[in-house]
């Protein structure tokens, strides 16, 4: 009897060391994201092919506001979420705040082809868009604005203007419309640029908020030129938008991809970032979603046709202008970001 | 006559009174219970919402703070935004009364048929979202919208007119959705202004302005201000006509409070910012209330 209690207990002592090192294998890695199309293309591009490589199981949870509970999650000590993705400036804010883990960069060998204005030691970046100059071609013919310096040229182009409600990239752009090189940009002329921008003010119609409102303004012909982003662009275009638009000094900015402070799977999460950054994956996310892949690699597996369209083929890469996040995060961008309703009101 | 029933009576009254008191009470808690949901609902949906707000605003990270207050009294730019946001407001709810009155008017003293079909046009608008209506502005002023186009056809102008994305597109959008809650309070005093009392005042000779200035306006008066109440609230707190329409150069309070929550992540700052619209709203109403009472104006007493 108690030889059967002694094996009965030995076998199940067996089993669950058999069940843990099955879960041990089985390692599960929480991946917090935005959801709707851009995770459904993301999903069999990237996030399946990295659970097939990696035998970890990765959960990915959807949030559209991410930073707050990765500050509450990472102040109670054990983060729910390995990975996260956000825009550039959440990455910068979340490391001046000590909420993320530092890369080993030698774990994740796909960043060596992430652009350099595209990382740092708590981030990388996994994709990118840009502010682009669109103008109306029943204005302009083919012969609109090529640059921000004609967007200020109010006697060569005349017409009426649309800018961002924002600093940011705003003042970006008033800087490169007043001659400076997109290399010595930051840190950014705060004064100069507000003084470019109050040269343009009385000539802007409509400063836009929304994204969806761009796409309208540019469907209708509300106004003749506008900077605007690239998925917004390309939105109107499909409309039947009389439009057309240069990547010429356009504004580029990313979503990156972070560690959150304490995480338990931090290796497991490192694996999960190199293989997000895959360059075959990568360029099979685009097939189905058009954004801009940031390991630059992946250029080598899309289509030609389908390169030019996106932000971050080679060409594209070459004229646009990186935003800093790191620098808008600073005290200096925060001050700069709330000048722009003083601007307004003035 | 007998001493018996008087002294019944007397006898009576006591108990009767009670009886009464009894049934008062009763019907009290019978009022309470059939009130406790709506409280219910007002309490959790609206009381506790608003307890956090006023929390959050003194709150930076994990101490009490004012410097969310300190900041709205520093900087011009707040200042600045509830000035326009009051200014607006005020001039939406001119307008609406402007608007409304002859409207109202048209429904109380006309027939019954034409009376429904006024109504029915005012209340039409409510049937569709905010935001579909401020669309449909922007489809009717816009560059190339209804107007311009129509104008441009028959020669009138020879170049678009600016009438969206500014201040006046702002005012008309915002009149339209506000009319309604002018015209219904206006609607209901001046139909019960009694036709004799016009009929007097014309018999005696009164002018038509006249009886209008001294018969139809002070009895009117109760709906005027119950409308301009309405509408001078809500108008405060109006967030996507302004946003949509203005172009961006129309800055309201509400916007304040969205760029601080959406933009810059500072949900103290924006808390401070609705709790003193909040106040102010208050001030407003209570410094009304001293002077014309609402219960009155209102009528319910």
């Amino acid at each position: 009897m108690r030889t059967l209690t002694r094996a009965v207990s030995v076998m199940s002592i067996a089993l669950a060391a058999t069940l843990s090192t099955a879960a041990l294998a089985q390692e599960a890695v929480t991946y917090a994201t935005d959801g709707g199309a851009i995770l459904d293309a993301m999903s069999p591009a990237l996030i399946k092919p990295a659970e097939k490589s990696l035998g970890i199981r990765v959960i990915t949870d959807t949030n559209a506001d991410r930073y707050p509970p990765l500050k509450a999650q990472v102040a109670s000590g054990k983060p729910i979420w390995d990975v996260v993705d956000f825009s550039a400036g959440y990455c910068a804010r979340g490391v001046s705040e000590g909420l993320l883990e530092p890369l080993d960069y030698s774990k994740i060998p796909n960043a060596a082809s992430v652009p350099a204005a595209f990382k740092d030691t708590h981030s990388v970046g996994l994709s990118a868009y840009a502010t682009v100059l669109a103008y109306n071609t029943e204005t302009f013919g083919d012969n609109g604005p090529k640059s921000w310096a004609d967007f200020w040229d109010v006697k060569k182009f005349p017409g009426r203007r649309a800018l961002r409600n924002y600093a940011r990239p705003m003042l970006e752009i008033a800087l490169l419309a007043d001659g400076v090189a997109p290399a010595n940009l930051y840190p950014l002329d705060v004064d100069r640029a507000y003084a470019k921008l109050k040269e343009i003010k009385p000539h802007i119609a409509v400063w836009w908020t929304s994204g969806a409102e761009t796409t309208q303004l540019l469907v209708d012909g509300e106004v003749d030129m506008l900077p605007l982003w690239d998925g917004r662009v390309s939105a109107a275009l499909r409309e039947g938008a009389p439009a057309k638009f240069t990547r010429n000094q356009a504004i580029m900015e990313n979503t990156c991809l972070a560690v959150p402070k304490g995480t338990q799977h931090k290796d497991s999460a490192l694996k999960l970032i190199n293989s997000l950054l895959d360059p075959k994956g990568q360029a099979a996310w685009v097939k189905e979603y058009t954004t801009g892949p940031l390991n630059t690699e992946f250029a080598k597996y899309v289509d030609p046709n389908r390169l030019k369209d996106l932000t971050t083929s080679p060409e594209n890469l070459a004229m646009q202008v990186p935003l800093s996040a790191t620098w808008w995060a600073s005290p200096a961008g925060a001050d700069a970001e709330k000048r722009w309703l003083g601007f307004m009101q003035n | 006559m007998s001493d018996l029933p008087l002294e019944q009576q007397i006898a009576s009254t006591p108990s009767m009174e009670e009886a009464i008191a009894r049934a008062e009470r009763a019907e009290q808690r019978m009022y309470l219970l059939l009130f406790a949901p709506a409280l219910l609902l007002v309490l959790l949906f609206l009381g506790i919402p608003l307890a956090i707000l006023a929390f959050q605003s003194f709150r930076e990270g994990d101490s009490f703070t004012l410097m969310h207050y300190a900041r709205i009294f520093q900087e011009p730019i707040y200042w600045r935004t509830y000035y326009d946001t009051l200014e607006i407001s005020v001039i939406v709810t001119l307008l609406s009364v402007i608007l409304g009155f002859p409207l109202a008017y048209a429904a109380a003293v006309a027939s019954r048929r034409w009376s429904a079909l006024i109504l029915a046009l005012v209340m039409l608008p409510f049937w569709t979202s905010v935001l579909v209506r401020t669309y449909a502005w922007l489809v009717v002023l816009q560059r190339r919208g209804i107007i311009n186009t129509t104008l441009l056809n028959l020669g009138i102008i020879d170049q678009p007119l600016s009438l969206s994305h500014n201040f006046v597109a702002v005012l008309i959008g915002m009149l339209h959705v506000m009319l309604p809650f002018m015209v219904f309070p206006l609607y209901a005093a001046i139909s019960k202004i009694p036709a004799e009392l016009l009929q007097a005042g014309h018999s005696l000779g009164g002018s038509p302005a006249y009886v209008f200035r001294r018969v139809i306006l002070p009895l009117s008066a109760p709906g005027i201000i119950a409308g301009s109440i309405l509408v001078f609230i809500l108008s405060l707190g109006f967030y996507l006509t302004p946003e949509l329409l203005g172009g961006g150069k129309t800055i309201m309070v509400s916007s304040l409070v969205q760029r601080n929550v959406e933009l810059y992540l500072q949900f103290g700052a924006a808390s401070a910012v609705a709790m003193i619209l909040l106040v102010t709203v208050c001030i407003i109403f209570w410094a009304v209330d001293r002077v014309l009472p609402v219960e009155k104006i209102v009528g319910m007493r």
